[in-house]
């Protein structure tokens, strides 16, 4: 009957991600009178796994096998179903990133249970379960009732904040039956970005726009962003430009972030953009147009040039470092 | 090999939200529909790997969930060069229904490469793609930012948290796909556009499957506090209010 949440294991480790995971689900389970189990794929230290015990996890389960070394989706998605079948679960939780959006529809499928997918909040209503979901790129909300008996949700990044708890947690090690044939995935090649801040992980962002005018003009912004230990990131047509790479374009078709400060540098905040964005808790702009429509959505602006301002940011935050 | 492309019609990106029917659906009025932004570019990149011959693509079909009013949407992707299309006689009533139609699409004709936006701009489900996938029981890549053929095996780049892998998967498959696919989306030439008014749609009416979702309600972001402005000459003041106002640096 307990909430099941996916932790994912990122090379023997668990991000801050799957700490708001649990506390979400620990919330949610204390709505519904039941308790917390995880379930992590591959090889994991116990100490880690207990790791999730202070933030509400009752059981972790760590589920491995050679045929599980790396992520697919169709052998993921059935490990994380057996265990919802066999822990009795009625609401599976998942984070909203890239791979909590290739398994949920899977075990959605295998479990026949409604997704509720990019939830900020927790439930509005249990009966009939109703989530508040992010529609048409942030310009509106639904509240989505899942009518089924089992419920997959997953949740916004940065939406839920980590709430420690007294710790109480069991391991169980699986050995996992999956048997090799159901795995398809050939990786051939994996590359991680090293040294930098990963933008989807970062809870402050320094963005540029076409504001700043070439891409010799970015040593500032990324300045800035060194200082302030945060993720760089772009707008699409400095991406499209090729000033910038893809991997930064934010917005509606490219990433969409949610950092607790996004700093958005000569960039005017077309919708989408600001479809990319708009979950930010604080949005500062920078832009020479004072009509720029990204000051509607930001709470702090500064009406100026972008190569003029940029450097004098600089200059203020090393002061207030000193 | 034969790719399918599902395509989404959704209202154009720039179009302002309004409500009706109580807030339980959106005012089409005056709605400018457009192809999803990511199924275009999975089209675009369907198009360019059928237009290698070396890459042995024999077609590239669209399958659309939706109405009739939703045909121009379908004309569009064939004016752009897709070889024919499908359109299942349906409202799209939510991700799991549409996922059972276009599976039983994809039983009927049979495809090696199924391409999926990787979410709908409208929705934001992000799930379409992985139902299908799993409904036929074949394999499926998700946040895949490149497609090729090598040695009649689609070859994918997917994006992980913080880096990329590259992958190849036995087809048939489903890849979910994201940016990067494809530079920018292929736009229909008049003669594409005359083309497609010859191609044949083929229409089939929907297999019965129950939604497990449905919309309550609709309502608009909270709005956000009026913009405090700072002086261009005072970016202390700014850093002040950031760290102790907002606190979040």
């Amino acid at each position: 009957m307990s909430v099941l949440v996916y932790t994912e294991n990122w090379d023997g480790k668990f991000k801050k991600l799957s700490y708001e995971l649990v506390s979400y689900a620990s919330a949610l389970a204390e709505m519904l009178g039941t308790t917390v189990t995880s379930v992590t794929i591959g090889e994991t230290d116990d100490n880690v796994l207990k790791e999730l015990g202070r933030y509400g996890a009752e059981k972790a389960i760590n589920v491995t096998g050679d045929s599980l070394k790396t992520l697919d989706n169709q052998a993921y998605a059935k490990v994380i179903s057996d265990i919802a079948l066999k822990e009795g679960s009625k609401v599976i939780i998942l984070a909203n990133n890239n791979s909590g959006k290739a398994l949920a529809p899977r075990i959605s499928v295998r479990l026949k249970a409604g997704i509720g997918s990019g939830v900020s909040k927790l439930p509005l209503n249990l009966d009939p379960f109703t989530v508040y979901k992010r529609t048409y790129s942030g310009n509106a909300f639904a509240h989505l009732v899942i009518k089924s008996e089992i419920r997959i949700l997953t949740l916004a990044q940065n939406s839920f904040e980590v709430a420690e708890k007294p710790e109480n947690i069991v391991l169980e090690k699986v050995q996992s039956g999956i048997d090799g044939s159901l795995v398809s995935t050939v990786v051939s090649e994996t590359q991680k970005q090293s040294g930098q801040v990963i933008l989807t992980d970062a809870e402050i962002v320094v963005s540029g726009g076409r504001g700043m005018k070439s891409p010799e003009n970015w040593p500032p912004l990324v300045e800035l962003a060194g200082l302030l230990g945060a993720a760089t990131a772009c707008s699409r047509p400095v991406s499209d430009e090729g000033w910038r790479p893809h991997e930064e374009h934010t917005g509606q078709t490219g990433k969409i972030i949610a950092p607790n400060l996004y700093i958005a540098v000569g960039i005017s905040g077309a919708t989408q953009h600001l479809a990319g964005v708009s979950s930010s808790k604080y949005i500062v702009a920078i832009n020479s147009d004072k009509d720029a429509p990204i000051f509607e959505a930001a709470q702090y602006g500064i009406v100026g040039d972008a190569m003029k301002v940029l450097p004098k940011l600089v200059e203020a935050v090393k002061n207030m470092k000193k | 090999m034969k790719i399918l492309v599902c395509i989404s019609n959704v209202p154009d990106t720039t179009t302002k939200i309004r409500f009706a029917e109580g807030n339980r659906a959106i005012d089409t009025t005056g709605i400018q529909w457009v192809i999803n932004p990511w199924d275009e570019l999975s089209l675009t990149r369907a198009l360019e790997l059928r237009d290698d011959p070396s890459n042995g693509i024999k077609s590239v079909t669209v399958a659309h969930v939706g109405n009739a009013d939703s045909e121009p949407t379908i004309r569009k992707a064939l004016a752009i060069g897709a070889d024919d299309a499908v359109r299942v006689n349906a409202g799209s009533s939510d991700a799991y229904f549409v996922a059972l139609q276009l599976a039983e699409v994809i039983r009927k004709e049979q495809f090696d490469i199924i391409m999926c936006g990787i979410e709908s701009s409208d929705f934001n489900g992000s799930a379409v793609g992985g139902m299908i996938a799993e409904s036929l029981g074949i394999g499926s890549v998700s946040a895949v930012s490149g497609l090729s053929i090598s040695n009649n095996q689609p070859v994918m780049t997917r994006e992980i948290d913080g880096g990329r892998e590259v992958v190849a998967m036995t087809a048939p498959m489903v890849a979910i796909v994201q940016k990067g696919i494809a530079k920018e989306p292929r736009i229909a030439a008049m003669r594409g556009i005359m083309m497609a008014r010859t191609k044949q749609i083929r229409v089939y009416e929907p297999v019965p499957a129950e939604p497990l979702t449905e919309v309550q309600v609709f309502e608009k972001p909270a709005p956000r506090a009026a913009c405090r402005f700072i002086e261009p000459d005072n970016p202390a003041q700014l850093i002040d209010l950031l760290q102790n106002e907002a606190k979040v640096i």
